[in-house]
């Protein structure tokens, strides 16, 4: 390990540098032996069919460069500022501006995006940002339930968006309900299935329960995928009605929504719907949220998080409690997926990887501590970031991967370091989350 | 079995894999009685308790459970959440296990689950509102504020549990198991870790708890403890009872100083009349 | 009959594979007690690693047969190896004390890493490559068709049994098999003893990933294909048969991957191709339900 900072400086500088140099060189040395091959010489299929290679020298001592002065930079970096405060406290002073910045926050932050279709009403692409974004903090809320505030580990969340994307879908097109009938019905069926996959698997603790509910997300898709008749296999379902303005269709014909109101027809008038639909359900998810906790089933989440014997000593049905947090996080899930559908107009088995669930999982993590903003927060940097690689979609997973490690590296238990009491006699003090348990599953 | 008997545990053997922990133990506990559970380490004695309080399922034997008011209950039949939400019997742990990131009155909250469940509707009336699950919320605050008072830690109930030191820790525990209004409470090792004076406001809250009809069921390596509030004590070793009695008979029987240090009986005497 | 002959032959190769992919879950969960989520991605880079240094040491005019396939074994071992330690290093070690989800996401971002950046680095296209090991013996012949054994399988069979032996004598009897079992049972008792737990659980990832490579030669002998996704899937299927055979268990995990080689050969051949990994993915669930321990795994019981 590098020696502290006051070693650095006190001892001469050139024993601390070869030092330094010293590592670096053993970095460079390792990237080198990594890369040589992978980077270093580039596979593919010639023009006969048979596999053919070329080099990429320039481009191997390129990254090994980069990773040599990179490794320097770590090192100084270290030796000046001081280990990487693994725990992830945050400063006592930075603490306690964001508690005060915490109140305005949260109501700040709703009014903008209440407004936001009025400020960015000319920019489209910001209004499918947000859209998307909003989505994905919709799913981050609904996981939050089972992750968390009741520590369930589930790595295949993304099986719940796709029954209610597909349940949206199959109701519409086949029976011609509206939205506002399909949108619960799809809801209900997630949950069921919450349940459905929820039974069997209780009993399963912590990385156990990860990777079956990993396992349950992939059968789901390669089911979608293979079920030609009644999903449509890797075609999807196309065709997905629009939704509409309690009844009103918003369209340019005369019955529109537009014309009704005596303004001009403008494609932009669905997406401000789609948007303020996306943020009321969002909204919806968060009240029920914030509720439940209050209530002693979101206490027996919680503190099934904390001590799962200790709940059962107390007489808590710790089944049926798991039970609920699968089932309520499933209906959310399922109300995400049904907005999906009807926003895309066509949905395919491809947007429900696995990689949607780590990316969900990841942004309640980010968030912390079961914390509704921090996962607000998680979920705009996040998708906010990906849209930033737009361009780089081969990159953007890399990032993404990268991004995790030094992520959990630097701040394990999320952004928000803390966690508020549910209910209280005289004051309301937030816990740190060094006391606040993970759970197992 | 009398009519004055909580507890009766007739034949109970337990086997892990190869092992005998427990052999054919049969005893009975007195309503609104302390009985004690003591023995050398090893004896069994915790997993007695698992036994009872429904963590394990006994390989053999009876444990039947009677109330006051004449219901029956078989433990080794009910299992799991059932025997403390059915059966109102309640436990602590030998590693405390409080809701460290949860505060005082939260843990005393989640105590009270099941009739406030009830009382939100299964969480619908409460989403709504209703009046009754507002009410039903104010008692069982009220039933917390009681025993945070009982155990002199109402000014820290809104503190995270996981900060409050150690002895302070099994009294919470203590009042948690007794927010369920337990008909028996089963306690493993409340005594250990703490010191003279802790032990001393230990053993008066256990009388206190007994005054109020609470039948207590006690494992305890703390001698002074044990004497000074049983009313019945029994004696494993090895998984098997070898003594039963009251403590002054516990205090004079060989067998039991012989168990716990051998044979040098004026040492053990010396021992079990009270350690300072 | 003979059908089922030769599915019995095809799944135990495929089994073999499986379950040296396996012995490395086995292995890292046994000692460290974290499912490493990235190892089906070294499998991968195994292929890959293997696919290059075959096509360049060809290319340099070594077209022995044995002898390519030696130094592509080696090569494959000890990059991969590297690969394997690195991810150690780097997403691991530093959470080894940290809270439970976070060297999980740690791994989920590794694996995330991994695939994508064989993805960028060789592109997103499969790759494949004509037979190395071709021929064969056919066993017996009735009514036009024929029983094979292809020399690829044979060699598959007989390397994982070399390995099996040799990593069994490993963790019997050298010092760091003594370690590792040492820090297996309790790691702060075996670093007050003077194990250097580091660098035990070091080498253990590190023969994890040796042993994943070998695989990853194996998959491209094969099947003659490696693609950047291979991983993701061969993972699953291989923790689930380190969870088939008992978490913690050796013999469990070869015991494990040959389960689920013969299942997925037997389910695509009799039953639907299509739905080979839902049958894989199904039994896993099956298996921690009501197997939680494996066959050959320590039933656990509940300390309270």
């Amino acid at each position: 390990m590098a020696p502290p900072s006051s070693d650095a400086r006190s001892t001469a500088p050139q024993a601390g540098f070869a030092f330094i140099l010293k590592r670096s060189l053993i970095s460079a040395a390792i990237a080198l032996a990594l890369f040589s091959l992978m980077i270093g010489v580039r596979t593919e299929a010639g023009p006969t069919g048979v596999l053919i290679y070329w080099t990429r020298f320039g481009d191997l001592a390129l990254l090994v460069g980069a990773v040599f002065i990179g490794s320097i930079a770590v090192e100084l970096a270290r030796a000046f500022v001081g280990p990487v405060d693994i725990a992830g406290r945050m400063p006592e002073a930075l603490r306690e501006i964001l508690a005060a910045l915490q109140r305005f926050l949260v109501p700040a932050l709703l009014a903008f995006a209440v407004l936001i279709p009025v400020i960015f009403y000319q920019q489209r692409y910001i209004l499918d940002l947000s859209i998307l974004v909003l989505t994905y903090v919709m799913l981050g809320w609904g996981l939050n339930i089972v992750v968390g505030l009741a520590g369930l580990l589930d790595l295949g969340y993304v099986a719940f968006y796709a029954v209610g994307a597909y349940s949206y879908a199959l109701l519409s097109t086949t029976f011609g309900l509206s939205f506002w009938i399909c949108l619960p019905l799809a809801g209900i069926l997630a949950a069921f299935w919450g349940m459905m996959l929820g039974f069997p698997v209780l009993r399963l603790k912590g990385d156990y329960l990860a990777i079956v509910t990993l396992a349950f997300g992939e059968i789901i898709r390669i089911v979608l995928l293979n079920w030609q008749s009644l999903t449509g296999g890797p075609n999807g379902i196309s065709g997905i009605p629009r939704p509409t303005a309690f009844g009103i269709p918003l369209t340019a014909g005369a019955d529109g929504l537009a014309a009704r109101l005596g303004i001009p027809f403008s494609p932009t008038h669905r997406i401000v719907f789609l948007f303020y639909l996306i943020l009321a359900l969002a909204l919806l998810t968060n009240w029920a949220t914030i509720r439940l906790r209050r209530l002693p089933i979101g206490r027996a989440w919680e503190a099934l998080r904390e001590d799962e014997v200790a709940c059962r000593a107390l007489g808590i049905n710790t089944v049926v409690t798991k039970l609920t947090a699968f089932a309520l996080g499933a209906m959310f899930g399922g109300f995400a997926g049904a907005f999906f559908a009807t926003r895309q107009g066509f949905i395919s088995p491809e947007s429900f990887s696995f990689q949607e669930s780590a990316l969900v999982l990841a942004i309640v993590v980010l968030g912390g501590m079961g914390s509704q903003l921090g996962v607000a927060l998680a979920a705009i940097a996040m998708i906010g970031g990906f849209e930033l690689f737009r361009g780089f979609d081969q990159y953007r997973m890399l990032v993404f991967g990268m991004a995790m490690v030094l992520l959990m590296i630097w701040r394990p238990r999320g952004l928000i370091g803390h966690r508020a009491p549910s209910v209280y006699l005289e004051r309301r003090e937030a816990i740190a989350a060094d006391l606040v348990k993970e759970g197992h599953g | 079995m009398t009519g004055a008997d909580i507890l009766e545990v007739t034949h109970l053997s337990m086997t892990f894999g190869g092992i005998r922990a427990v052999n054919d133990l049969s005893f009975t506990a007195t309503r609104g009685a302390i009985t004690a559970l003591i023995g050398p380490n090893g004896a069994g004695k915790t997993t007695v308790f698992n036994c009872i309080t429904g963590f394990y399922k006994p390989t053999a034997g009876m444990i039947r459970l009677v109330h006051a008011d004449g219901r029956d209950f078989l433990l080794e039949r009910l299992f799991d959440f059932r025997i403390a939400k059915r059966a109102k019997v309640a436990r602590t742990f030998q590693n405390i296990r409080l809701f460290s990131g949860m505060t005082l009155l939260e843990n005393l909250m989640v105590a009270q689950h099941n009739p406030l469940m009830r009382a939100s509707g299964f969480t619908v009336l409460g989403l709504l509102g209703a009046p009754r699950y507002r009410a039903a919320e104010r008692a069982a605050i009220e039933r917390a504020r009681h025993w945070l008072d009982r155990i002199g830690l109402t000014a820290r109930a809104d503190d995270a549990a996981g900060n409050l030191p150690y002895g302070d820790q099994r009294r919470l525990e203590i009042a948690r198991a007794m927010c369920t209004e337990p008909a028996l409470l089963c306690l493993d090792e409340p005594a250990a870790g703490l010191n003279a004076r802790e032990s001393e406001a230990l053993s008066e809250l256990l009388l206190s708890i007994r005054a109020g009809g609470t039948s207590l069921l006690l494992i305890e390596h703390d001698m002074s403890v044990v004497m000074e509030i049983s009313d019945r004590i029994v004696v494993l070793d090895h998984g098997v009872k070898i003594a039963d009695g009251t403590p002054r008979e516990i205090r004079d029987d060989p067998k039991v100083i012989a168990a716990y240090l051998g044979s040098d009986e004026e040492f053990a005497r010396a021992e079990m009349e009270g350690s300072a | 009959m003979d059908y089922f002959a030769q599915q019995l032959i095809n799944g135990i190769a495929l089994g073999s594979i499986y379950g040296l992919i396996a012995i490395g879950y086995t292995m890292v969960y046994g000692i460290v007690g974290m499912i490493n989520f990235a190892h089906g991605d070294i499998f991968m880079i195994g292929g890959f690693v293997a696919l290059i240094s075959f096509l360049v040491l060809v290319s340099i005019g070594i077209t022995a047969v044995p002898v390519v396939l030696l130094l592509v074994l080696l090569v494959a071992m000890a990059t991969t190896a590297l690969y394997g330690w690195t991810v150690e290093r780097i997403a691991y070690r530093p959470l080894r004390h940290s809270f439970r989800l976070a060297p999980m996401l740690s791994a989920i971002g590794m694996s995330f890493v991994l695939s994508n950046f064989s993805q960028v680095s060789q592109g997103a296209r499969i790759k494949s490559v004509a037979p190395i090991i071709t021929g064969g013996y056919t066993l017996f012949e009735r009514d036009g068709f024929a029983v094979r054994l292809s020399n690829m399988q044979v060699f598959i069979v007989l390397t994982t049994l070399a390995l099996l032996l040799a990593f069994s004598w490993l963790v019997a009897r050298t010092r760091l098999g003594r370690d590792m079992r040492a820090c297996e049972q309790d790691q702060t008792m075996a670093a007050l003893l003077g194990v250097d737990v580091d660098r035990t659980i070091s080498m253990t990832f590190v023969i994890g990933a040796a042993l994943a490579s070998v695989a990853g030669l194996m998959y491209l002998l094969y099947y003659g294909v490696v693609d950047f996704f291979m991983g993701f899937v061969a993972g699953i299927k291989a923790f689930t048969a380190a969870v088939l055979g008992g978490i913690g268990s050796l013999p469990g995990a070869m015991l494990g991957g040959l389960a689920i080689g013969l299942i997925e050969t037997f389910w695509a051949a009799y039953f639907s191709s299509e739905y080979k990994d839902v049958a894989a993915f199904s039994i896993l669930i099956v298996v921690l339900i009501f197997l939680p321990t494996g066959l050959l795994g320590r039933p656990e019981v509940e300390k309270v």
